[in-house]
């Protein structure tokens, strides 16, 4: 509520968004709500794995369009330290069709690297594009004083790193984390009441795909991600060339790669171009995750959509606290649920 | 009688579609048809949510496939630590069946290519249980 002029008494509901499984708490809304003196106002759990508080997000809107709330607290959170690696993994690879193909070991990760081994083999992108994703983002996650991972990379360390699932070395991959994010929405009227600059969302796009990776139609690009952005450009009125920062879903190296591809930054099969020419850096064509990241971050799977979210009100406010991209007007946000299981894309404007 | 012993770990028991592994015990991997619009379904599914018929016939899936996609995992999950490495693969099969499998570990790692010919095959695994697997076609 930083730069606010509220309240936690102007609060009239708040979303409650994470991944189920990770602690013990069940029902954690009302955990929460009392935690931060919400209670009696009403608060409610959704989910989308790990573009959970991105749903939380439309579902705050709609909420406030509606006319029902003036302002509405979207918080994500994810504990998952107490878990052990190999656990964390095993719930995570349950966001996938457990019925059939938990059973035979797939998890996030290994997902992601049947993306990437396909489009390797189809547009020749190679493991040195994907690592050059993560010394970008290693650039700029050691400015950010919040993330897991504050170090900057160099090329040969990433591609030395131990192979955790061909393709995908140990730095194509973020981290599991703890972590908490919180989005606060108002009505139009009462957004300009309670800040000097509010952001405006003037684009939302949503989507699914597939539970099962069986039911996958193409492994070069995430349908819920183009249809999601499809969405989200034809209600902000804008195309990929009108967007001047972006966070996408970078769970993965390869992540980053089809995220520009499925957001239109570039055609498929091009994505790596933009890596390539620095373009996604802070002073290219389309800065791209110059906050460091899910990579540089780590990945409090219910909180991450939310701190995408804060990033991107940061850069169009002008007080960005990592890397300011000059003039920033319009911002995106793409933020991906289970192996591309959820998509949503949200458009924000100054 | 249902998916307690499928596949390394099974997170599941009952399913309307328990009949597959009755299939998949007697050396068959069964995909599902809409009996009404004639739709395939892999995985199996005992209801079409195109027409919401639940009149349903089993058909084997056979013949060659093709390699979407694979990953050799080094770090498996709980519950597949001695699995690891394991080469997890995407087959496709005729009919618009897709396969989500392992891929035999007599295959080496050289000699996988995206596109290759697959068959997929019943597979015995430790401790009584049973899954499917991909072999180099």
């Amino acid at each position: 509520m930083e730069g606010l002029d509220i309240t936690i008494k102007d609060i009239d509901a708040s979303i409650i968004c994470s991944a189920p499984e990770y602690d013990k708490q069940r029902s954690p809304a009302g955990l929460i709500s009392e935690y931060l003196g919400l209670t009696p106002k009403p608060a409610f759990y959704v989910e989308t794995v790990c573009s959970s508080s991105t749903t939380g997000l439309r579902v705050a809107w709609s909420l406030i369009k509606a006319g029902l709330h003036r302002v509405v607290a979207v918080i994500g959170f994810q504990k998952m330290s107490e878990l052990s690696s190999r656990d964390a993994a095993e719930r995570m690879g349950r966001g996938g069709d457990i019925i059939w193909e938990s059973p035979f070991g797939l998890t996030m990760p290994a997902g992601y690297a049947m993306y990437a081994q396909a489009h390797m083999a189809k547009y020749g992108t190679t493991e040195e594009h994907m690592a050059k994703v993560r010394v970008k983002n290693s650039h700029y996650g050691a400015t950010n004083s919040k993330a897991t991972y504050r170090k900057e990379l160099s090329l040969e360390e990433i591609l030395s790193s131990e192979v955790i699932t061909s393709p995908l070395k140990k730095f194509d991959c973020c981290a599991n984390a703890d972590g908490a994010s919180c989005i606060i929405l108002a009505r139009g009227d009462v957004a300009k009441g309670i800040t000097e600059i509010p952001i405006w969302i003037i684009g939302l796009g949503a989507a699914t795909d597939t539970m099962s990776m069986a039911g996958r139609g193409s492994l070069t690009g995430l349908r819920c991600a183009q249809e999601a952005a499809r969405q989200a450009y034809k209600m902000a009125d804008v195309g990929p060339q009108d967007i001047d920062v972006a966070e996408v879903h970078d769970c993965f190296t390869i992540s980053e790669i089809l995220a520009y591809e499925d957001l239109g930054f570039a055609k498929p099969g091009e994505g790596v171009g933009l890596i390539e020419e620095k373009q996604t850096y802070a002073d290219g064509k389309i800065p791209v995750n110059v906050d460091g990241g899910l990579l540089s971050k780590g990945h409090p799977i219910g909180a991450t959509g939310g701190s995408q979210i804060r990033t991107i009100v940061r850069q169009l406010k002008g007080q960005a606290t990592e890397a300011q991209v000059k003039g920033a007007e319009i911002g995106l946000v793409h933020n991906i649920g289970g192996i591309g299981q959820y998509g949503n894309v949200t458009i924000l404007r100054k | 009688m249902g998916f307690e012993n499928f596949g390394t770990v099974s997170f599941t028991t009952e399913a309307k579609v328990a009949d597959f592994i009755t299939y998949l015990e007697a050396g068959k991997i069964m995909a599902t048809r809409c009996k009404k619009c004639r739709v395939s379904y892999f995985p199996p599914r005992a209801d079409c949510p195109g027409c919401l018929s639940s009149d349903m016939e089993w058909f084997e899936i056979k013949g060659k496939g093709k390699l979407s996609s694979y990953t050799v995992v080094n770090y498996g999950p709980t519950g597949f630590e001695a699995d690891a490495p394991y080469i997890l693969a995407l087959g496709q099969f005729d009919n618009g069946v897709q396969i989500l499998a392992c891929l035999s570990r007599d295959i080496a790692e050289k000699d996988i290519k995206v596109g290759m010919g697959l068959t997929v095959s019943p597979v015995k695994l430790p401790n009584n249980r049973i899954a499917y697997e991909f072999r180099k076609a």
